[in-house]
């Protein structure tokens, strides 16, 4: 049995699951009560730590975030190339490698985002894949630590280690162009990822906590409208029952 | 005498009538309305309660708040009795108010630009604008629908902050509540009250 074999297994009977009409709604839940909990968990944990470390983030120098901010989103288009490659969209496949490429050379590493003068690069990754291709959302759940995301996203967030070339080269620590990269770079980056998005909604999270009467409802919608509108590349401006309101 | 108060009652009322008159055209009509407001929130010689009255005052007159709240309730609106919806409006409308005013003190420092517009129908035309800070945080996209069944007076029903809908969020915390409690609405009543009270 080869080391990839127990993720891959996960994968395809997460990835049946999602195909399952059973399981076609999005709203439905998987284990509502178990997610709230958990929900509550990582409310706490951010209350108490990536919050206030947000904050602190915030008030570090402009470039500083700047910078962090584009090699984190640099990085992240690595994982773009095989999603539209995958999805047919081959000159997308190049923007997003081309501007990848030319931050890395021509940007100090990614800490200028040159290329955004002449490129734009769209993120994709394997839920949106996958969405394309017709797998539904699954059920609704609540990961610790990781939040908000369904039977479809989980198995995509495991098959995303696979494509994704950074993963390859640090989680897996395969060596490029003579350079060993390890699993510390991985989780650092995930971690930078988090906080500079954290940081930069942090307003937004915060008027959410405060204005929700059911925080874990709205979270789980803002959740699945984001996830939606990415797989249709929509602006979120359909009628969505409002034509029935003056009926 | 009489004729001074009567000036000045005058001078109040066309005062009041400058701020809420904006055009009926909806890209100017967005671009007025959140001018001003931006206008009013960064005001410093205005208090914080001047402020959320005026933001207030530019809400009741602007957004078709009724709408929203029967769209926030959902189906559940039809079996309800005249009385309760009643008071789920008028909850509603604190409820949407008290929220808006404290979400709107956090971005005093935005600046606002309208760059399109597209008709969806009859009664509804989306208007485009950007939305960004004074630091260099990332530029926001919100797009509003603003409902246009009389041309003369166009209404905001929608925000939409980056293709999230802030009524469709709104809906689905209600009907949260409501299905966890078995389509009671009183619970839901209770949670707006309990909101609007804290």
């Amino acid at each position: 049995m080869t080391k990839f074999k127990l993720p891959f297994v996960a994968f395809t009977i997460a990835l049946f699951l999602s195909l399952s009409p059973t399981q076609s709604k999005a709203e439905k839940e998987c284990f509502e009560k178990v997610s709230r909990s958990v929900f509550k968990f990582n409310t706490a944990l951010d209350n108490a730590l990536l919050g206030p470390v947000a904050r602190l983030y915030n008030k570090l120098p402009q470039k500083v975030k700047e910078g962090t901010g584009n090699v984190t989103s640099n990085i992240g288009r690595l994982l773009s190339v095989p999603n539209h490659l995958l999805q047919g969209n081959v000159s997308d496949a190049a923007d997003s490698f081309g501007a990848f490429t030319v931050n890395l050379f021509f940007g100090i590493g990614g800490l200028n985002d040159v290329a955004s003068a002449y490129l734009e690069p769209t993120q994709e990754d394997l839920s949106q894949t996958l969405g394309v291709y017709g797998v539904k959302n699954g059920c609704y759940f609540v990961l610790p630590v990781l939040g908000p995301t369904t039977v479809r996203d989980t198995a995509a967030m495991v098959g995303d280690t696979f494509l994704d070339p950074f993963a390859t080269m640090t989680w897996r620590q395969k060596e490029v162009l003579n350079e060993t990269f390890n699993k510390s770079n991985y989780v650092l980056y995930k971690g930078a990822d988090a906080i500079d998005f954290r940081g930069d909604n942090d307003t937004n999270i915060e008027s959410l906590k405060k204005n929700s009467i059911d925080l874990y409802a709205a979270t789980k919608s803002l959740y699945l409208q984001n996830k939606k509108n990415k797989i249709e590349n929509s602006t979120g401006n359909e009628e969505d029952g409002w034509g029935n309101l003056d009926k | 005498m009489k004729k001074l108060v009567f000036i000045f009652f005058i001078f109040l009322v066309l005062n009041n009538n400058k701020l809420l008159a904006y055009s009926s055209e909806p890209k100017s009509f967005i671009s007025e309305l959140v001018t001003e407001a931006i206008n009013v929130l960064s005001d410093k010689s205005l208090s914080d309660e001047k402020k959320t009255n005026v933001i207030e005052l530019i809400a009741k007159e602007n957004v078709d708040i009724k709408a929203l709240g029967y769209y926030t309730l959902g189906s559940v609106r039809k079996s309800l009795d005249q009385s309760i919806l009643e008071q789920y409006n008028n909850l509603f409308e604190k409820y949407f108010l008290k929220s808006l005013t404290s979400r709107l003190s956090e971005y005093s420092d935005q600046t606002f630009e309208v760059t399109g517009s597209e008709q969806k129908s009859a009664n509804y035309t989306i208007v485009f604008s950007n939305v960004k800070g004074e630091t260099k945080s990332p530029e926001i996209k919100v797009n509003w629908r603003v409902y246009t069944k009389n041309p003369n007076k166009p209404l905001i029903r929608d925000l939409i902050v980056e293709g999230l809908s802030l009524a469709k969020t709104q809906k689905e915390e209600f009907a949260s509540i409501l299905n966890s409690n078995n389509n009671d609405v009183a619970k839901l009543l209770d949670r707006l009250k309990e909101f609007i009270n804290n």
